[in-house]
């Protein structure tokens, strides 16, 4: 057993310097035509060595460093708690939606203008959490290219104000319903599809978008990306210190008041907290409607929905094009808030960082997904000073999330069901 | 109401159902028997449209149906359980008996996010229909579990109510005694008989368990290694000399 692991240990260590060392110990180093082989400084050849000397370490005592990490899990406070009763998490959870909607209310008020900025991404996040938790919670198909559908009501509203001088009103249905459109003509390659496949192909179509942006240069300007797109007005009224459009007059000149760049953005961020609110609501009802259910089922067993008359076809349909339209919703706020989209802002980390969402937040809970998308979007902020650092932080919060509570923050809460007792008699039946 | 000729399910070279033939009437039971392996279970998917038979002829309500896709068999009235229960576990017991009644519902979008008195009505019929199956199979203080969490009798009764709010004309039961205690096996007869007599339903039925098959079958067929051995009464099966030493003899 010990030889054995000994002389595994040595084998993955050999590896590791085989692999190493050329990577990073050789350089390749051009001098006029020539190209010629260098070392590199002493401090790589020790880091290489060190390297080595860690792997051969942890595979050598591989059994007892993994036990050690067994026992980090019953450290997890969370481990043994009961679970809340059914009842009370629901309305923990009613209370806990109202609390945050009332708190984002009063938000812009009290905050700076950095935070209120901010906070207007984290309700963009939020609407793509929610529209996400759709595709991956509750009907449980991974599909890794959201971000594409999510460029695709960004773009919208660019190019339709660029070339057409649309609103924002005006492009934010197009835009939605435009995304919507190409969540359904994804759907149907990807019907047969499962699991690995589906993402892959996801994952693809993300890719394909982006790429297509970036070169149909005479369309979206290519990587230049589209400027100068508009902000929302409000019943025609502008909120920057001249009116841009013919036919508008300005927020502050209405009301006699000086003008003040933070209008603006509370002006955005109010109404990025109703578009939220109206995705959760909507999100919320169609999870208790039929629709909703038949999601869940196909999810749970697809073989099983299939038996009891439910076409896979028209639930993987629906779901992807739900998810989609509220993409297209947020790509659209997007494209205002920053008022410059490129496809830079489209790749596929951001898709990550939105399925991160959703998987933290707890698969299908809506109060798992925004308290997720408020943690994932403000913590790097907070940890600004550690910026080299964030990702490795953030990969490190996600294991220890794996590890410890792999349900997600919040698991979702199901809806309860007053049935009246039915006599069950035999003739009021049929 | 089901007429099976000469089905027929080729795997590779494997012939799992060889010339199957069967017929289930109007308010019959209708058993499948047949040793471990024999075939039983894939003449079920044939039927039902997970797999599309290589041979043969099935017509139910009339109509050719062989080789539609199942979840269309399953709207015609044709709803079955499966050997190893399939649920949707992290559902509640309410829950799956109301993604079983799609049908009853409206399912348009704009009327579900409105709640139109159409959509509340049908919603409000489903839920009693799933109350009263509910109650009918014992399962009513378990309404608002998941299904996941059942004990194992609950699940199978679930899975049979489930099929009935849908409010099928034929019922295809996989082995639903597997696994009971004889207590559990007799409520399972009794609703099997109640099924037939009561709401009008055909059954057709895979069964190891041979007194319950032998007690309520109006007919028996008999399959063994995929070909058809006997079919008839449970008498003439009981007393046929070829189901006794091929089937019944080894048990
Ligand atoms: N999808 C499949 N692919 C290949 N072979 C299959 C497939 N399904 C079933 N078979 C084979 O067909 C034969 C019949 O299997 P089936 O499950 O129908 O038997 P059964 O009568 O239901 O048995 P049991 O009483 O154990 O449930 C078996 O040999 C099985 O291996
Ligand atoms: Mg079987």
């Amino acid at each position: 057993m010990i030889a054995q692991n000994f002389r595994h240990a040595l084998f993955c260590a050999f590896i590791t310097l085989v692999i190493s060392y050329p990577i990073l110990g050789l350089n390749l180093e051009a001098q006029g035509i020539s190209i010629k082989l260098t070392g590199a400084e002493t401090q790589t050849y020790v880091g290489i060595a060190l390297a080595v000397l860690i792997v051969f370490l942890f595979q050598l005592f591989r059994p007892a460093i993994l036990g050690g990490l067994g026992r980090v899990k019953a450290l997890n406070p969370l481990v043994d708690r009961q679970p809340m009763p059914q009842e009370k998490r629901i309305r923990f959870e009613r209370v806990a939606l109202v609390l945050i909607v009332l708190g984002a209310m009063f938000w812009p008020f009290i905050a700076s203008r950095g935070a209120v900025d901010l906070a207007t991404l984290v309700l963009i996040y939020i609407i793509l959490g929610l529209g996400l938790n759709v595709v991956v919670g509750l009907a449980g198909l991974l599909d890794l290219g959201y971000v594409a559908f999510y460029a695709v009501g960004a773009y919208t509203f660019g190019l339709l104000s660029q070339y057409y001088g649309f609103s924002f009103w005006m492009s934010l249905p197009i835009g939605a319903v435009l995304a919507a459109a190409f969540g359904f003509v994804l759907g149907f390659p990807v019907l047969r599809l499962r699991g690995d496949y589906l993402a892959i192909v996801t994952l693809g179509f993300g890719e394909i978008i982006r790429i297509l942006l970036n070169n149909l240069t005479d369309l979206t300007n290519g990587p230049d990306g589209i400027g100068g797109i508009p902000d929302p007005t409000l019943f025609g009224m502008e909120f920057g210190r001249r009116v841009k459009v013919e036919g508008n007059t300005s927020f502050h000149e209405v009301f006699n008041i000086p003008y003040d760049s933070t209008h603006k953005v509370i002006f955005l961020y109010l109404i990025t907290l109703i578009l939220a609110v109206f995705t959760l609501f909507i999100i919320r009802r169609l999870i208790r409607m039929p629709v909703g259910r038949s999601w869940e089922a196909l999810r749970e067993d697809e073989i099983a929905a299939r038996s009891l008359g439910l076409s896979r076809t028209a639930v993987k349909l629906s779901a992807f094009t739900i998810g989609a339209f509220f993409a297209g919703f947020a790509g659209t706020i997007f494209a205002s808030k920053q008022g410059f989209i490129s496809p830079e802002s489209f790749v596929f980390l951001e898709s990550a960082i939105v399925l991160a969402i959703v998987v933290l937040g707890g698969m299908g809970s809506q109060l798992g997904v925004i308290l997720a998308a408020i943690a994932v979007t403000i913590l790097p902020e907070l940890a600004r000073e550690f910026s080299e650092y964030r990702m490795l932080v953030f990969g490190a919060a996600m294991v220890l999330m794996m590890v410890w509570r792999p349900q997600g923050l919040l698991p979702m809460t199901r809806v309860h069901i007053n049935l009246k007792k039915q006599e069950a008699g035999v003739t009021d039946h049929a | 109401m089901l007429e099976v000729r000469d089905l027929s399910m080729r795997f590779g070279g494997l012939l799992a159902v060889d010339q199957v033939s069967l017929d289930v009437g109007e308010r019959e039971i209708v058993s499948i028997i047949g040793p471990n392996g024999a075939g039983k279970t894939t003449v079920f998917n044939c039927i039902s449209g997970f797999y599309r038979p290589t041979g043969g002829k099935i017509t139910f309500k009339g109509r050719p149906i062989q080789g539609k896709p199942d979840y269309k068999i399953s709207r015609m009235g044709m709803v079955r359980t499966f050997q190893h229960v399939r649920l949707f576990s992290k559902m509640t017991v309410v829950e799956n008996l109301l993604v079983a009644q799609h049908r009853h519902l409206n399912t348009n979008l704009f009327s579900g996010l409105v709640k139109t008195p159409d959509y509340r009505k049908r919603e409000e019929k489903s839920l009693e229909r799933a109350a009263y199956w509910l109650e009918r199979v014992g399962l009513m203080e378990m309404a608002n579990r998941d299904a996941g969490n059942l004990a194992y009798g609950q699940q199978r009764r679930l899975e049979i109510a489930r099929c009935m709010v849908t409010e099928p004309n034929v019922l295809m039961l996989d082995e639903p005694a597997a696994g009971l205690n004889p207590n559990e096996t007799r409520e399972l007869n009794e609703l099997i008989v109640s099924l037939k007599e009561d709401y009008c339903v055909s059954v057709l039925l895979i069964e190891h368990d041979m007194s319950l098959v032998m007690g309520i079958s109006d007919r028996i067929n008999v399959i063994n290694q995929g070909r058809p051995l006997a079919s008839g009464t449970p008498e003439e099966i009981r007393s046929n000399d070829d189901v006794i030493k091929a089937y019944l003899g080894e048990e």
